[in-house]
């Protein structure tokens, strides 16, 4: 159970290092992927002029307050509150955006399944769950917005965040096939049974 | 009691905020009983990170949550109150919007055909606005909820018939936690909806799953089920966040209605653990707000 810290770009290598229930924390670059813009991208065929080759996302949509622009928000975006949303609606995208992007690391809440776990097991990447709805403190990571893409789609446009110290992470889903999401249902499907029996339904 | 529309605008754009902000002490006191008992290391770990959230968003006044929710608002009305009503419901989606722009939040709403957001947090038929009435003299409640997508994106009806029992009701509720897994961010409150008509049965659902918790359904029948099941789910290991522990559910709330002879209907709807919702009382000598 290794801690690390990663400054993406980061490395297949580097990526096929990562074992479930280790930790990470991430330093510098995080795009912010979302429902919109990745059926925009991937279902849409709308180009991106961010290279995230090697980088981490997070499934988010932050808020934000408009200010003028300055060398601290030069996309005129300041974080208000920057959170985590549910990965699993966003399931179908993993792979393209792996395979046209070349993006390693997912970061999101509630996992995601046997597509993505495939594909990061093919392509070298891994899934790193973040507390869900611990928005206020994942916010005090972000250091600044740095610039911003599809913003027609706002609040679901693509976000470049620069972050300090963002994590412990948990590696739940790596490239060894491993899923806590996969051990974690199995044992809660096999306790179903008894469940229901203490329930008194036979 | 007069009520001016521009103190409702007022108080529904203050209600959003403080929904957001400001996690009421039942929910607070769930993670103190939850962080407690629990028995695995991991769950101990996301319960305390939880915990250690809601003082940084008191410390910073952020936001809980980024998920802003769709904002849901109960009115109350007591006797000898006088506001028009269509200037009460006015004023409320007023207030909405202006608290969108002005503190500013994340707009979550959008058209669900075209998908296209207003950044009004408002569009057709949102904010929903439901009202109720009370025998209390001098009295208007607001009550405001902003539900998250990640718990409301797990809700189910089932339209279960007569022959199948409350062991239906029981079987589908645990189904629906399991299938929910960690996607409905856990520990959840999860709020079950028993009889009615199938519109009537999920409305209850959402009516238990934002009810406080400590909260017991009047109908005893209904108390001693939602005691059962809050027990059973917690077997089943799914934990916070569902990667694994004893910390599935803070509880789990059930309503009821009558029903039709040949009808069995549960529904489940979820809250998560950022259950945030706040109140204002108006009376004749002002605003309080609660939660």
């Amino acid at each position: 159970m290794a801690h690390h810290v990663l400054t993406p770009p980061v490395t297949e290598e580097q990526v096929r290092a990562l074992r479930v229930n280790d930790t990470v924390s991430l330093e510098g670059t995080l795009y912010g992927v979302r429902d919109a813009n990745q059926i925009a991208m991937y279902d849409g065929k709308r180009p991106t002029r961010f290279d995230m080759k090697g980088h981490a996302v997070i499934h988010t949509a932050p808020n934000v307050r408009r200010v003028p622009p300055s060398p601290q928000h030069p996309t005129g975006y300041e974080p208000v509150c920057v959170g985590t949303t549910t990965s699993a609606r966003m399931e179908r995208f993993t792979r393209p955006m792996m395979e046209q992007h070349g993006v390693r690391l997912i970061i999101g809440k509630g996992g995601l399944a046997q597509g993505s776990l495939q594909a990061f097991r093919e392509l070298g990447g891994a899934y790193l769950a973040i507390i869900g709805g611990t928005a206020a403190l994942e916010t005090t990571w972000i250091e600044a917005i740095e610039d911003v893409d599809l913003d027609d789609l706002h609040p679901e446009s693509l976000w470049k965040f620069r972050v300090k110290g963002f994590g412990p992470l948990l590696v739940a889903m790596d490239t060894h096939g491993g899923s806590l999401y996969d051990a974690v249902n199995g044992e809660a499907r096999s306790r179903r049974a008894n469940t229901l029996a203490k329930l008194g339904v036979k | 009691m007069k009520v001016e529309p521009k103190q409702v605008e007022d108080v529904a754009a203050e209600l959003y905020i403080r929904a957001l902000k400001m996690l009421p002490p039942d929910i607070k006191e769930g993670f103190a009983r939850l962080t407690a008992s629990e028995t695995d290391p991991t769950a101990k770990t996301v319960l305390d990170t939880m915990v250690r959230n809601i003082r940084v968003a008191e410390d910073t006044k952020n936001m809980l949550c980024q998920d802003t929710g769709i904002p849901i608002y109960k009115v109350t009305i007591g006797r000898n109150v006088a506001i028009e009503g269509a200037d009460l419901q006015r004023a409320i989606r007023r207030g909405c919007e202006r608290a969108t722009k002005e503190h500013p939040l994340r707009s979550s709403v959008v058209h669900p055909i075209t998908r296209k957001n207003e950044q009004t947090s408002c569009g057709p038929g949102v904010p929903p606005i439901h009202f109720e009435f009370s025998d209390e003299p001098d009295r208007l409640l607001i009550e405001m909820v902003p539900k998250g997508s990640g718990s409301e994106n797990n809700s189910w009806l089932k339209m279960a018939i007569p022959a199948d029992g409350v062991n239906a009701i029981k079987t589908f509720v645990v189904d629906c936690v399991l299938e929910a897994g960690g996607k409905t961010c856990p520990p959840t409150i999860v709020g079950v909806g028993i009889g009615g008509t199938s519109d009537l049965c999920v409305a209850l659902a959402k009516k238990a799953a934002t009810r406080p918790l400590g909260s017991h359904c009047e109908d005893p029948e209904g108390a001693a089920l939602e005691a059962a099941l809050g027990e059973a789910v917690n077997l089943l290991g799914v934990g916070p966040q569902g990667l694994g522990g004893d910390s599935t559910a803070f509880a789990v709330h059930v309503e009821i209605a009558a029903t039709h002879i040949t009808l069995n209907p549960v529904a489940v709807n979820m809250q998560c653990h950022s259950a945030r919702r706040a109140s204002a009382a108006f009376s004749p000598t002002g605003v309080t707000f609660g939660y």
